[in-house]
């Protein structure tokens, strides 16, 4: 029996993320809702971990888990109480939902039948992060001689965060009382 | 290791057995650890305090810490009726997995670290930023108002310090070019000035903020706001007790060991003596040479965390909203000056006067703390009867 070590991890970190992912969807309380989707981010890193996507693995876990499910929780203490900390789905609202979601996964399957198996490079070496973070500076890669400068639309998009941060505070700062003066 | 079994084992047999065997080492080193930390805790805080600490159990009262470990094993593990029974049950594990995994890519000596990444030193910060949700989970599922304050405050804080934490860990991955940690150590090789934190005066600050932050990302005094016990009777972990309040425990004195260790391998030379002028193993063979790597990282890390145990028992604890400001408004500017300072002075500054600045902080700081050593051990003058010595006598 030829057992493959590899299959086996990808099986149980597979099926722990599909059944997180129900867990998600299915329980009442938000914060179960949270915990599950921790299982799944973490579960989702370690098939990046497992196909050698080391940085995108850690890039995934510092700010899922560590950013943005940590603002989830946060979120959900801070306004804990009243209607907001269960929630309860209307039967249609489970129709429409799985509907979505078989359609979606079938788009998946059918994409991911259509490229087929991958091919390993011949030098058996993983491509690491140094093309993409050259490639991001417009410095040409020294193994293939092709300059693509992805510069200009990553500042763009990290101006557009910087005016959504401050749009934020904006918003979110204390207004100034008119108190009559005692 | 894993070309050891391989001779007698199947290879997915060996992997597995080696990844058991990396597991248990971490595992009991960090359960080892965290019985010697605590010990040393009371015991620093005994003498900085004029008493004397444990004393009955064993030689110093070394066995203190593992009596306290069998009564907490003993202890009834009870959830509170208020509590989510499941969340509270599994806080502490998350907490204890996330500094668990921090570990694995920390290196002990050249090569010798449970899985070498390229990209050990994120790996580490993303990890061991996870441990806050443990403390958050223990804080909601508690149902206690006092624990839901010390969960709050924790995600607040560790949130915020994050930030400036990782700017800090990129000044010194600027000069290595590498987020590798094993040739970050690799690079340090020789004599202690040729270690990051005196490679410019940036580095050098650079280290300093680094240490205060990951003392506070390390929810430890003075920054523990999350169980502080003035105010919130013991934060997050007051409805704990028995095996999942030392979990938490094990949790906290693990990540402290795993900021420190990334501290001593960023800046102060990871397994070089900073003395020895070659590679350790090359020098020496593997069985003396990864010995000697494995202590000298150990001792980096015990060194550094005696200095956070110290900051706890000298410093009081700040506010809330002392440490929010402390963090975004003065940490997060330092970092992002120190971060533009360390690429300026790479890119500019000439090699005759880098060497040179290189040459006086090392000499300087060497002379400093011999200085103190020196003023330290003293003998001690005697004061006339019912007076101080020294300045406290005049």
């Amino acid at each position: 029996m030829n057992v493959n070590l590899n299959e086996i991890v990808f099986l149980i970190v597979a099926t722990t993320v599909a059944v997180s992912a129900v867990g998600v969807v299915t329980s009442k309380s938000i914060v179960r809702s949270a915990v599950w989707l921790l299982l799944t981010l973490i579960g989702i890193s370690f098939v990046y971990f497992l196909l050698g996507a080391e940085f995108l693995g850690a890039a995934h876990l510092i700010v899922y888990v560590g950013g943005t499910l940590v603002l989830v929780v946060f979120g959900v203490m801070l306004t804990a109480g009243g209607p907001f900390t269960t929630l309860a789905n209307h039967r249609w609202e489970w129709v429409v939902g799985v509907a979505v979601a078989i359609l979606l996964f079938g788009i998946l399957v059918a994409a991911s039948l259509q490229l087929g198996a991958s091919t390993p490079s011949p030098t058996g070496n993983m491509p690491g992060t140094g093309s993409l973070g050259l490639a991001f500076l417009g410095v040409p890669d020294p193994a293939s001689k092709v300059s693509t400068s992805y510069l200009l639309p990553f500042e763009i998009v990290s101006v557009h965060l910087l005016v959504v941060l401050i749009g934020a505070a904006y918003l979110a700062r204390a207004k100034k009382r008119a108190k009559p003066h005692d | 290791m894993l070309s050891l079994f391989n001779q007698y084992l199947p290879e997915s047999l060996a992997i597995v057995l080696t990844a058991l065997v990396g597991a248990g080492l971490v595992v009991s080193f960090m359960g080892v650890s965290a019985l010697m930390f605590i010990w040393a805790e009371r015991k620093i805080s005994a003498r900085m305090q004029d008493r004397l600490g444990p004393t009955r159990t064993g030689k110093f009262g070394l066995l203190q810490s593992l009596a306290d470990g069998i009564k907490l094993i003993t202890k009834e593990d009870f959830a509170p009726d208020g509590a989510d029974r499941v969340l509270f049950r599994a806080a502490p594990y998350l907490a204890f997995c996330a500094a668990f995994a921090g570990f694995i890519a920390l290196p002990f000596g050249s090569g010798v670290a449970v899985q070498t990444l390229s990209i050990g030193a994120f790996f580490m910060l993303a990890v061991l930023s996870s441990e806050v949700f443990g403390v958050m989970l223990a804080g909601y599922a508690s149902g206690s108002k006092w624990a839901l304050f010390g969960g709050m405050r924790e995600a607040a804080q560790v949130v915020s310090y994050e930030v400036p934490r990782s700017i800090c860990v990129l000044v010194p991955i600027c000069i290595a070019g590498t987020l590798n940690l094993t040739t970050i150590g690799q690079q340090q090789v020789g004599g202690f000035w040729n270690w990051y934190v005196f490679h410019d005066p940036f580095t050098f600050v650079a280290f300093i903020i680094f240490f205060i932050v990951a003392t506070a990302s390390c929810k430890r005094a003075p920054f523990d706001l999350a169980e502080a016990e003035s105010e919130l009777v013991a934060g997050f972990h007051t409805e704990y007790s028995g095996i999942r309040w030392s979990y938490f425990f094990m949790a906290e004195y693990g990540s402290m060991f795993a900021m420190s260790g990334l501290a001593a391998m960023l800046f102060l030379g990871g397994w070089h003596t900073g003395v020895l002028p070659y590679e350790p193993t090359v020098a020496f063979g593997p069985w003396l040479g990864v010995p000697l790597n494995a202590c000298v990282v150990i001792g980096k890390g015990t060194l550094l965390v005696i200095v956070m145990m110290w900051m706890r028992w000298s410093l009081p604890r700040l506010r809330i909203d002392q440490v929010m400001m402390t963090c975004l408004k003065y940490f997060l500017p330092i970092s992002c000056v120190l971060l533009l300072g360390v690429c300026v002075w790479q890119l500019y500054v000439p090699k005759l006067v880098g060497d040179g600045v290189k040459w006086v902080l090392a000499g300087s700081t060497i002379a400093s703390i011999l200085g103190v050593s020196v003023s330290l051990f003293r003998p001690l003058q005697h004061a006339p009867a019912g007076q101080l010595p020294g300045a406290w006598g005049k």
